[in-house]
């Protein structure tokens, strides 16, 4: 691999940029492999670099249907908080956090973390009481929060809407510090290239068709490029998980929606941090080219068409007019949907699949971009050693009958 | 914006509609011992397919669920019919 530096940066300069080469290769596919990782997003690569950086497992390949971090990874508002409710939660996200905070070094490759700073916002009187109970309870797992008031906000944000004649006026909110965005696609191109480096194979373009069964067993994969087998397989294809399980006869928890997201034009920084007002279901926040990042909720009809559609724009552009009157005007430049899993208590499914030799990494609803370091940390650690990490184990599959529930959608108060 | 058509009131706006889950699922006979696993099964497991799909929805201002057959990537609505079976 060749190592990224200003040095680098300078000497290619001086050359014309003649020397660079491609950050990762273009394999063809083995016959056969330690283990195969479905699903080429933030997720599957991140575990592809775990197993070979930590557990040196390193004849690993990467199969991917389209390309690479085509699908949700590049289709997020990039937002990376650790802001939960429940302990198990906190531990794994803010596992994550740890792990983005030193991913650019360790991947020698700018992911952009900006941990700018995130804040909830909190309506009516009630709602500060739930916003220390919040920040209570994040602190007591040990995750940074800070409870502010109606003026700490304004100081932060000057361009929300604090005039008497808002709907749900402003009095106070969560802020986490360490929360923040980074750039989608220098995750996922990163752990690529550091992956790559180790010996994985990344093979682009590469469809699962069906698993190879012997004896009870999943062996491999038949793939739209051939069979290949592998001592374990890991799954890491978000939307699709319910399509790819019921290919090995597993039923989940799981229904698939469009969520949709939203850039503008660019202009003037106008944002500090990302914030995130649940009485209009929207967030948003400023990316380094000056576009504002405009997120929300899911749509209501359960749907695999990587699409939107017009209710949940209305709703969620409305209310960013809300929030900020001063953006109302700005242009949109892009808008578009991913393909999101989402459980019944919005949190992921990581651990066995029920066939044996597989594993799945799934359920990341609408906020799987946060937690690709650590989905891949602990999926690779059930591949190595065919083990539950202490993270991993209360969101197992079996949650789901024997009724542990890790319910964030009823404790976050955040869409998930 | 979807048009949604609804078998009492005819063609809808989709903020309208509610889905209230997959067509087919049965309740576990609890006059019998049913097992975890099973009320797992019914509570929470989904087909979630993708193409093709039965669906029960609800048409809020009428209140009736019915039967939505539709395709979950096009999203185009292929045949609705009423789950009462007093209408005809």
């Amino acid at each position: 691999m060749k190592r990224y530096s200003a040095l680098s940066l300078l000497r290619e300069g001086l050359r014309g940029h003649r020397g660079w080469t491609p950050a990762w290769r273009t394999p063809e596919p083995k016959s056969a492999y330690d283990a195969v990782i479905i699903g080429g997003g933030g997720h599957g690569l991140a575990t592809a670099y775990y197993l070979a950086r930590k557990h040196g497992i390193t004849h690993v390949a990467v199969i991917e249907k389209g390309w690479l971090g085509g699908g949700n990874t590049g289709r997020n508002t990039t937002a990376i908080r650790s802001n939960y409710f429940y302990p198990q939660s906190a531990a794994l996200y803010d596992k994550s956090v740890q792990l983005y905070e030193g991913l650019s070094r360790e991947l020698n490759y700018n992911i952009m973390f900006s941990q700018r700073g995130m804040i909830v916002t909190a309506h009516s009187e009630p709602e500060m009481e739930m916003a220390a109970r919040q920040t209570n309870a994040m602190r007591l797992n040990g995750v940074d929060a800070e409870l502010l008031d109606a003026d700490q906000v304004q100081k932060l944000e000057p361009r929300l809407n604090f005039s008497p004649q808002m709907r749900y006026p402003i009095h106070g909110g969560v802020l986490q510090k360490r929360a923040g965005t980074a750039r989608h696609d220098a995750v996922a191109w990163g752990l690529a290239r550091a992956a790559d480096a180790r010996g994985v194979d990344i093979i682009q373009n590469c469809e699962v068709l069906d698993f190879l069964v012997e004896g009870g067993q999943c062996v491999g994969v038949n793939t739209s490029r051939g069979e290949i087998r592998a001592g374990a397989v890991g799954a890491a294809v978000a939307g699709h998980s319910s399509v790819l399980a019921s290919m090995a006869g597993v039923g989940l928890p799981i229904h698939s929606y469009a969520l949709q997201a939203f850039v503008s034009e660019s202009i003037k920084p106008v944002l500090n941090t990302v914030v995130l007002c649940p009485p209009f279901g929207t967030y948003v926040s400023q990316s380094d080219k000056g576009g504002l990042v405009i997120g929300g909720g899911l749509d209501r009809v359960p749907s695999y068409g990587q699409r939107g559609n017009l209710p949940m724009q209305e709703a969620v552009l409305g209310g960013l007019a809300e929030m900020m009157p001063s953006l109302a005007r700005v242009k949109l430049l892009r808008h578009w949907a991913g393909i999101v899993d989402v459980t019944p208590d919005s949190s992921p499914i990581i651990g066995p699949s029920g066939l044996k030799g597989l594993y799945l990494n799934c359920g990341w609803g609408t906020g799987g971009f946060k937690a690709i370091p650590v989905g891949g940390y602990l999926l690779a650690h059930l591949i190595a050693t065919g083990q539950h990490h202490a993270l991993s184990r209360p969101f197992d599959l079996d949650r789901f009958s024997t009724g542990f529930l890790v319910d964030e959608g009823a404790a976050s108060g955040i869409p998930h | 914006m979807q048009i949604f058509p609804c078998p009492f009131c005819g063609p809808r706006d989709e903020r309208e509609f509610h889905f209230a889950g997959e067509l087919g699922k049965t309740r576990p006979d609890t006059t019998a011992d049913v097992s975890d696993s099973e009320w797992a099964q019914y509570l929470h497991t989904q087909r979630n397919e993708k193409g093709r799909v039965k669906e029960v929805w609800m048409h809020m201002t009428c209140a009736e669920l019915f039967v939505m057959e539709r395709d979950s990537v096009t999203m185009e609505v292929i045949e609705v019919r009423a789950l009462r079976r007093d209408h005809e």
